[in-house]
C-alpha cells in the first residue's frame, strides 16, 4: 500500500489568545487515526508537541478528546485524510499546553 | 521545574488499574491513609479497563466447580512453573472478590435461573468465567472501583503523576520520587509502605494489545530498589490479535470473544482449516486450544507459506447468518463499519500480538517483595501463571493480589513504618528528573524515536519464537540503548505537560525491563509455554525451575538458584 500525505494544522501554545498554528506533513495509510499522526510527529519531528492519551486507538480511556476541524472528537477514532486537518484543544476547559487541557476532577490534581 | 512538594502517607499505591484500586480500597479498609497515583487517569488507564470479557472464578453456579479444580487447570497451563502458593491464592480468592465487586455495583451477567452466567474459556475444564457483557467486563470493573476509591476519604487520588524511583533507606523502601506531569512539580513521597501496581511491559512490542502506559516501569522501579524478578522471559502472545484491515476505535483483542461467541472459523491463506493439525497433543476442541498452542499453529502456517496477504491467518464469520451477527454484536458493528469491516462479506486477518507478562516482580503470598516495605500486585507480579496464562486469569490476579497487597502494606505501615526521614535522601532522584528537562533540545532523536526502534527490535528478536543469536543481539542493543542512547535523546524544555520527559522516564525504567526479558529468554535454554526457542524446541526437565534476575552494580544478573521465599 502506498502512503498518502496528511497536513495536520495543530494549535501550539499555553494560552488561547497567544497561540499559533503549526503545520506538520504526515505520511499515512488508509485507516490510520489522527492520533497515529500526532504520535508520528512526536517521534520523528517535534517531541515538544503536547498530546495526552492512554489506551491508544481502542477508544477506552477517552483522554484524546480534542477539536478536529472544529468538532469534538477522539483523535484515536478520527481518520487521517489527505489535505489540511485543523486540530485544536477542547474548548471551555483550561488549556495546559498545545492539545492538552485540564479535564481532571479537582480532587485528582496535585 | 518547580520546587519539590513533599507528601506523606501510610500506603503509596503506584498505578490505578484493577490491582492498584483494589489495593487502595483494602489498605484503607485496614485503617491506612492511602495515596493512589496514576500516570494517566485513576481508573481509566492501564490494562484492566481494556479487558474484554472473561474473568475466571470457581463460583460453581453454572456447573459444579471448586478453587481446587481451577488451580489444577491453572497449574497445567503454567507448564510446571507456577508458584503454587500464588496460583492457589488467585483461585481461592477469585470468588470472594467477584462477590464483593457485585456488592459494590458490578452487574455480572446472570443466567436464567438467577445464578452467575459462567462460560467455558480455553484451557478451563469447567464453565467458570464470569463476565459483565461482551467486550465490557474490564470497563465495568474499573468504573465500580473508580467510584469506590473516589468515595473513600482515606484515599487521596492523584492522576497524571508519575513515579521515577523508589526511595530506599537502609534497605527499606520508605517512599518514592516522581513528578506531577501537568505542573512539572517534583514529588517526594514519604510512605510507610509502597505497592507497585503499574502493570506489564507489552507496550515494548511493535504489535501489542497494551495501553500506552504499560511499558515495564514497575519492573525498572523494583530492580533499582533491590527487588528480584522471576521468570520474566514468559510473555503471552494473544493468538487472535487483529492484523488487517487497519482498525481503530476498538481493542485489537476483540476477536477472541467474538470468535467464541459467534463460532468464527480460523482459516489459512488457502481458505483451509488448520487447527486440527496442531492440537493432537493437547486434545480438546478448537475453541479449547490453549493460547501458546494456538499462537504456534498460526506462526507455523505463515512460516510455511500458507499465510494471509498481511502475514497472518483469516478469521471468517461468513458462514454465520447476518441476523445472528447483528443480534450478537449490536453497536460494535458500527465500529466495524467505520473501519470498512463487514463480517458477512469478508474475513478479517489476525496474527498473535503481545498481550500479557506472566513473569515479573517476585513476591511471597503476602505480595511482599524482597525489599522490606515494598509490595507488588497485578500483572507486574510474576509466578501465579508460570509459563502460560489461562484466559480469564488476569482479572482475578489483579483483584485478588491487589486486595492482598493493600492489606499487607497497611499492616506493614502500621507496624514497621519508617516515615521520618531526611528529605535530602530523595534529592539525588529529584535532580535526575530536573537534569533531563531541556536536555539535547532539538539536536538529536526524540524518545518516541528510540521507543519505535525498541518496539521493532522486541517484536523481531524477542517475540513469540526466539533464537540464541537474535536474543543475544537484542540484549546487546537494548543494553546500549539503556546506557548510551538514552543520554543523547532530545527532551523538550516545556514547563507544563512535558510529554517527552514522561517518555524519557518511561524508557529509563522500561529499558531495564526489556533488557531483563531478553537476558532471561537467552538464558532459558529450552522451550516451555510462551517461551519458544526455535534452536531448542524441547522442554528440559532440568529447567523446570524459576529464573531470577537482580540489578547488581548497574548490571542485570540472572540465576536459576532456589528462591528466597
Amino acid at each position: 500500500m502506498t502512503s498518502k500525505m496528511a497536513c495536520l494544522r495543530v494549535f501550539r501554545g499555553s494560552d488561547r489568545a497567544g497561540g499559533c498554528y503549526q503545520d506538520y506533513q504526515v505520511a499515512f495509510e488508509d485507516g490510520d487515526s489522527v492520533l497515529d499522526g500526532l504520535t508520528r510527529i512526536r517521534a520523528d519531528e517535534d517531541p515538544s508537541l503536547a498530546v495526552r492519551f492512554s489506551c491508544f486507538n481502542a477508544n477506552v480511556c477517552k483522554e484524546c478528546s480534542m477539536l478536529i476541524d472544529g468538532k469534538v472528537e477522539y483523535a484515536c477514532v478520527a481518520k487521517l485524510t489527505e489535505g489540511i486537518t485543523q486540530v485544536d484543544p477542547l474548548p471551555k476547559v483550561p488549556l495546559l499546553r498545545d492539545l492538552v487541557t485540564d479535564t481532571l476532577a479537582k480532587k485528582e490534581r496535585l | 521545574m518547580k520546587e519539590p512538594v513533599t507528601l506523606t502517607t501510610d500506603v503509596l499505591v503506584i498505578g490505578a488499574g484493577g490491582a492498584g484500586m483494589y489495593a487502595a480500597v483494602s489498605a484503607a479498609r485496614s485503617g491506612a491513609k492511602v495515596l493512589l497515583i496514576d500516570k494517566n487517569v485513576v481508573g481509566r488507564g492501564g490494562a484492566t479497563i481494556m479487558a474484554q470479557m472473561t474473568c475466571a472464578s470457581a463460583l460453581g453456579e453454572a456447573e459444579p466447580d471448586s478453587p481446587e479444580l481451577h488451580l489444577a487447570d491453572t497449574l497445567e497451563a503454567g507448564r510446571g512453573l507456577c508458584n503454587e502458593s500464588l496460583s492457589a491464592l488467585l483461585c481461592e480468592g477469585s470468588p470472594i472478590r467477584i462477590r464483593e465487586l457485585e456488592g459494590w455495583g458490578v452487574n455480572w451477567a446472570r443466567a436464567e435461573g438467577g445464578g452467575f452466567s459462567q462460560v467455558k474459556a480455553p484451557g478451563h475444564n469447567r464453565k467458570r468465567c464470569v463476565y459483565v457483557d461482551y467486550l465490557a467486563t474490564g470497563a465495568a470493573i474499573c468504573a465500580t472501583l473508580r467510584n469506590k476509591v473516589s468515595r473513600d476519604d482515606a484515599i487521596r487520588r492523584l492522576s497524571n503523576a508519575t513515579i521515577t524511583d523508589i526511595v530506599a533507606h537502609e534497605d527499606v523502601a520508605v517512599g518514592a520520587v516522581g513528578y506531577d506531569i501537568p505542573t512539572a512539580t517534583p514529588l517526594i513521597i514519604k510512605a510507610g509502605a509502597t505497592v507497585i501496581a503499574s502493570g506489564g511491559m507489552t507496550k515494548m512490542f511493535q504489535r501489542t494489545t497494551a495501553s500506552n502506559n504499560l511499558c515495564g516501569e514497575g519492573i525498572g522501579l523494583a530492580l533499582r530498589a533491590g527487588a528480584r524478578l522471576v521468570d520474566i522471559e514468559f510473555l503471552q502472545f494473544y493468538p487472535n490479535g487483529h492484523l488487517a484491515p487497519r482498525m481503530v476505535g476498538l481493542d485489537p483483542t476483540t476477536w477472541e470473544p467474538t470468535r467464541v461467541k459467534l463460532g468464527g472459523r480460523l482459516l489459512n491463506g488457502r481458505g483451509e482449516e488448520f487447527l486440527q493439525n496442531y492440537t493432537d497433543t493437547q486434545g480438546g476442541e478448537a475453541y479449547d486450544t490453549a493460547r501458546d498452542v494456538l499462537t504456534y499453529a498460526i506462526y507455523k502456517e505463515v512460516e510455511e507459506g500458507r499465510g494471509s496477504p498481511h502475514g497472518g491467518v483469516y478469521l471468517s464469520f461468513q458462514h454465520v447468518p447476518a441476523d445472528a451477527i447483528e443480534r450478537a454484536l449490536g453497536p460494535v458493528l458500527e465500529i466495524f463499519a467505520r473501519n470498512n469491516i463487514d463480517l458477512t462479506k469478508a474475513p478479517v486477518e489476525i496474527f498473535p500480538i503481545a498481550h500479557y507478562q506472566m513473569g515479573g516482580i517476585e513476591v511471597d503470598a503476602a505480595m511482599a517483595t524482597a525489599v522490606s516495605g515494598l509490595y507488588a500486585a497485578g500483572e507486574v507480579v510474576g509466578g501465579a501463571n508460570g509459563a502460560n496464562r489461562l484466559s480469564g486469569n488476569a482479572l482475578p490476579e489483579a483483584l485478588v493480589f491487589g486486595e492482598r497487597a493493600g492489606t499487607s502494606a497497611a499492616r506493614h505501615a502500621k507496624r514497621d513504618a519508617v516515615r521520618d526521614w531526611d528529605t535530602a535522601i530523595a534529592l539525588p532522584y529529584v535532580d535526575t528528573i530536573r537534569s533531563i528537562v531541556g536536555r539535547n533540545n532539538g539536536n538529536s532523536a526524540a524518545p518516541g524515536h528510540l521507543l519505535r526502534e525498541l518496539k521493532a527490535l522486541m517484536w523481531s528478536k524477542v517475540g513469540a519464537f526466539r533464537t540464541a543469536g537474535d536474543l543475544a543481539a537484542a540484549r546487546e542493543r537494548i543494553n546500549a540503548m539503556r546506557l548510551n542512547d538514552i543520554e543523547t535523546l532530545t527532551v523538550a524544555d516545556a514547563a507544563t505537560h512535558n510529554a517527552s520527559l514522561v517518555e524519557w522516564c518511561e524508557l529509563r525504567n522500561g529499558l531495564l525491563a526489556a533488557e531483563a526479558l531478553a537476558l532471561a529468554a537467552l538464558n532459558r535454554r529450552e522451550s516451555r509455554g510462551a517461551h519458544q526457542r526455535v534452536d531448542l524446541p524441547q522442554a528440559d526437565d532440568n529447567l523446570r525451575k524459576s529464573q531470577h534476575i537482580v540489578l547488581s552494580g548497574g548490571t542485570l544478573v540472572s540465576d536459576f538458584a532456589e528462591t528466597w521465599l
